[in-house]
């Protein structure tokens, strides 16, 4: 076990032991002052006495209480503070009982991107809550200020509680579009979507594997629905090129010449057997699109060859379905080795300037096109634009490659 | 809002400046940064500094002038510049200074400026 498995193991425990807490408490912050109060006091015990052999429930007693006594304290309402000390009770008989209590993490994830959450809020919410990420943690790989990211997770607990945010399955017939919320904000954890034009490695923002994780907890905690299975099958194909995307140099590699020798075969087979049984249900979506997408650049491991009119049909359906800008700048790539680099440069085009002005993966492709177009003078604005708007220096390498090799007037 | 861009390099990135092999890329990603900062339509001013031995700090101090070679402090890392940006939000601005070459090697810190 790899040591980032290992610590998301740990983090299992914690997740779960908020979530319970929170589920019936109805309060995030409090529920995570209480759990981590309780830490702290098992810091203290453990060694001293010896660790409990129920350490979860123990855990969960000691924060049950601090919750009880945190709501005396509030003058919570008589009631309600003797309903909340009835529930805790039962639950910690359940606990006690099993060594084990009901998992409410879906329902957590159902909080975390609720309508009433703003969306920008939700996967940090989630990464805080379900993996126990500190906020600091969370702001660089979001690259907000820490102390924005702080108040912002501060200010969205204290809505929850506010606005009496339910901590339940949703109706089966809001279950479809509150499950997409939740997969778009696990998406947004692992990083920029695709990976062969933008040149973006989604492990250096660091949450790749906790994205994955979270993908992995859907899937288990709610079998059997096809975009769960979508949205895991397309992180896990993105992540088997992971060893693939830099040379022995430290250069960027892009999608079309990685060395399929390099891509993870244990992670595309999991993917394919997840896109499998993700299609038998017959209810296409987004995500099970953009991993059949991942699945076709898969086949060149087998085949030797890209089916690339395939691709521009997958994307024309993502197109349909989610509009944004990586779709139409991935639909003009396929489309470009489809069927011809012009046909590619005409749905580029079309993208209105204010749309691609800051979109990296935009300049990338327009120069990769003009310059196998023979334009070179456009092929190097383009190229030096897309250079000043890349992060990774791998990727400035690349571009600066392809300007050089540009000659200089058309 | 107005945000400074401060763009902290070491002696490696001092050196690549004018290293023949390394030179180009250097200027290169400097060049691209600063043209995606003036298409962009953010860009309100900035400079590039020659390394800091060629800094003179001086300091006044009870009535005494004390003029001294060198940068004020001896860091790892030293100022080699800085673009004066406008866009909405510190959100905005920290994405632009990511995409700063000295933040890969350097460092790069972001500030507010005083609006006078």
């Amino acid at each position: 076990m790899s040591y980032a498995a290992a610590e998301l193991a740990a983090r299992s425990s914690y997740g779960r032991l908020l979530a319970y807490l929170a589920a019936w408490s109805r309060d995030v912050t409090a529920a995570e002052d209480a759990l981590g109060e309780a830490f702290l006091e098992a810091v203290d015990a453990w060694p001293r006495a010896g660790v409990p052999e129920k350490p979860e429930a123990w855990l969960l007693a000691v924060a049950r209480r601090r919750l009880v006594d945190v709501a005396r304290h509030a003058k919570v309402e008589d009631r309600a503070s003797v309903a909340l000390r009835l529930v805790l009770d039962r639950a910690e008989q359940e606990a006690s009982a099993k060594a084990m209590f009901p998992d409410e993490r879906l329902k957590l994830l159902f909080v975390c991107a609720h309508p009433a959450i703003d969306e920008a809020a939700r996967t940090p919410l989630m990464l805080q809550t379900v993996l126990g990420l500190d906020a600091a943690r969370i702001a660089s790989a979001f690259l907000v200020a820490p102390a924005t990211m702080g108040q912002r997770l501060v200010r969205v607990k204290a809505k929850i509680r506010e606005a009496g945010i339910h901590f339940e399955i949703p109706e089966p017939h809001e279950l479809p579009l509150r499950l997409a919320s939740v997969l778009d904000a696990i998406y947004a954890a692992y990083g920029s979507g695709w990976d062969d034009v933008t040149g973006a490695d989604p492990r250096r923002q660091g949450l790749a594997e906790e994205a994955i994780w979270l993908g992995r907890l859907v899937t288990r905690l709610r079998p059997g629905e096809p975009e769960a299975q979508g949205l895991l099958a397309l992180m896990l194909h993105c992540e088997a090129r992971r060893g693939a995307r830099r040379d022995a140099a430290g250069v960027y590699v892009p999608l079309t010449r990685q060395d399929v020798a390099l891509w993870s075969r244990p992670m595309i087979e999991e993917a394919e057997g997840l896109l499998t049984a993700a299609s038998a249900a017959q209810q296409p979506g987004r995500f099970q699109l953009e991993a059949a997408i991942q699945s076709v650049h898969a086949q060149r491991a087998l085949t030797g060859g890209t089916d690339w009119e395939a691709i521009a049909l997958l994307y024309e359906g993502l197109i349909r379905l989610a509009p944004t800008i990586g779709a139409q700048v991935g639909y003009a790539a396929a489309l470009a080795e489809a069927r011809g680099d012009e046909s590619g440069l005409a749905v580029l085009g079309v993208l209105a300037p204010e749309v691609v002005a800051g979109y990296q993966p935009y300049w990338a492709l327009s120069a990769h096109l003009l310059k196998r177009l023979g334009r070179a003078g456009e092929a190097r604005q383009a190229y030096v634009r897309a250079t000043g708007l890349s992060e990774d220096p791998a990727v400035r390498e690349f571009l600066r490659e392809g300007f050089d090799t540009a000659p200089e007037s058309a | 809002m107005k945000f400074t861009i401060l763009v902290y390099e070491n002696e490696s990135d001092f050196s690549a400046r004018s290293d023949g092999a390394r030179k180009d890329a250097y200027w290169g990603a400097y060049r691209a940064y600063t043209q995606a900062l003036t298409e962009a339509g953010i860009m309100v001013g900035g400079a590039g500094l020659e390394p800091p031995p060629h800094a003179t700090t001086i300091r006044q101090r009870n009535g005494k002038r004390q003029v001294q070679d060198g940068p004020f402090a001896e860091t790892k890392e030293q100022l080699g510049g800085y673009y004066v940006i406008d866009v909405p939000s510190l959100d905005k601005a920290l994405e632009w200074a990511a995409r700063c070459p000295s933040a890969a090697s350097g460092a790069v810190e972001v500030r507010p400026n005083l609006s006078m």
